[in-house]
């Protein structure tokens, strides 16, 4: 949308995008969690406050991913395709999308890893997370030390395999 | 074939075009040259509405090319246009970068495509690198592939924007030959170059712009022979020295 040549589409769509990627991620889930319900005037749970913050917190990430992977593919690329007949349709389709796509996976996995680690922040807004969860645990059985350990090894399983896998693909699609 | 009737074009305050007339007829080849900023790619952009133009007209075919109504896409598909940093899709191999639009644009069948894709490519001197991607071919490989591309449209008229001055020196003259063969066929062509050699041995008349304007419409004897302005005259002394 920040991409469209219509103002009144572009000017909203590059704030929001700029505002949420300059905001904390735990003031967006405080804001959701008692804004919310005010400007409804009832109590939303928890978890659904929770999702909706996550949902438009990442989603600014991710349009800004998806715009620099169309603006990575060379205008060149697009007057290339118009000038064998194609319409805009059949060029984002055929010729500019497939090549935005291939240079947006790496990033987009590594968000998903990011999303992954934020999810523990959730702990602010009283939602048990896998890491509240184990400190719970770790409370009631007095063993706080082995209980966070296990967690870290967890934590970094996931995403030390995770970042090994965007960066296969990365080799994978070097040119 | 295509009349350039008058036009004018500027980016913001600056005008890059200036009153530009000009005439290529069926079967005519006619080199564009000028020094860097003169506005020669624009020029040959407007003629397939890749960049529009403020005012003045341009018609190809008797169709024309600046107005509303007009299916910009059906005007494009009928000239073939070579660029000077190829454009060939990334993506795919030569067969499918020949292929697709005959596909998509001419609704071919896929077989019927691939076997014209072939024959052009062949034509080209590309037949061993149908599956080659373009990250594995040279400049003047790919720039023949694009040459193939456009021509698998079966255009009536070809545009070429400096289509050899990306490439090595060793490599421009394989791009040279399957232009001149184009044109020894009777093909209509705008060509941008720089390459006065290809224009003495192909081009029936040479333009000569500078700062937007077409100084001079000559025909190549005359051009070659005395330009008429100083300007191109000290062009002409300037590239035929290298
Ligand atoms: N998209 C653009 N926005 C603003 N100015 C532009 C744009 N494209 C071209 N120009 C300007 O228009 C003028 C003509 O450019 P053009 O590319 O047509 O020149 P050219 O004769 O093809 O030059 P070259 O030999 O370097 O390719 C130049 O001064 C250039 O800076
Ligand atoms: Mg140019």
């Amino acid at each position: 949308m920040r991409q469209s040549s219509r103002a009144w589409l572009a000017t909203p769509a590059a704030s929001y995008v700029t505002v949420m990627r300059s905001l904390p991620l735990v003031l967006v889930l405080f804001w959701f969690y008692f804004l919310v319900p005010l400007a409804l005037g009832h109590p939303v749970g928890a978890l659904a406050s929770a999702l909706v913050a996550f949902v438009l917190f990442e989603a600014a990430f991710y349009c800004e991913i998806i715009r620099a992977g169309i603006a990575s593919v060379r205008v060149g690329q697009t007057q290339a395709a118009l000038a064998t007949g194609m319409r805009q349709a059949q060029v984002f389709r055929l010729i500019v999308g497939p090549q935005a796509l291939r240079a947006m996976v790496p990033l987009l996995m590594n968000q998903i890893i990011i999303v992954f680690q934020d999810t523990s922040l959730v702990y602010v807004v009283a939602l048990r997370d896998f890491m509240t969860a184990a400190s719970v645990v770790a409370d009631r059985d007095g063993r706080p030390t082995e209980m966070y350990t296990v967690i870290a090894v967890v934590y970094l399983a996931i995403c030390f395999s995770a970042s090994k896998a965007v960066e296969i693909y990365q080799k994978g699609h070097a040119r | 074939m295509i009349e350039i009737a008058d036009v004018s074009k500027a980016y913001g305050r600056t005008p890059v075009l200036r009153h530009c007339s000009a005439a290529v007829a069926r079967g005519e080849v006619v080199v564009v040259c000028g020094p860097s900023g003169s506005g020669k790619s624009t020029l040959i952009k407007c003629v397939n509405g890749l960049v529009p133009f403020d005012s003045g007209s341009i018609r190809v075919n008797g169709v024309s090319v600046g107005d509303k109504g007009t299916d910009l896409p059906a005007v494009r598909a009928r000239i073939g246009m070579v660029f000077q940093n190829f454009e060939l899709y990334p993506h795919m191999t030569a067969l499918q970068n020949v292929s697709l639009a005959q596909i998509h644009v001419l609704k071919r069948r896929r077989a019927e495509a691939d076997a014209r894709s072939e024959q052009l490519l062949r034509r080209v001197g590309l037949a061993d690198k149908l599956a080659s991607r373009p990250d594995q071919l040279s400049g003047g490989q790919q720039q023949r592939v694009s040459i193939a591309r456009a021509l698998a449209m079966d255009p009536q008229a070809m545009l070429f924007d400096e289509p050899t001055s990306a490439l090595d020196p060793e490599m421009v003259n394989e791009v040279l030959e399957v232009m001149q063969a184009l044109a020894l066929d009777g093909m209509t062509m705008m060509v941008v170059t720089h390459e006065m050699g290809f224009a003495q041995r192909v081009a029936d008349r040479v333009l000569f712009m500078d700062d937007g304007a077409i100084l001079e419409d000559t025909p190549k004897a005359a051009f070659f022979a005395e330009p008429a302005t100083e300007r191109a005259r000290q062009f002409l002394a300037k590239v035929l020295s290298h």
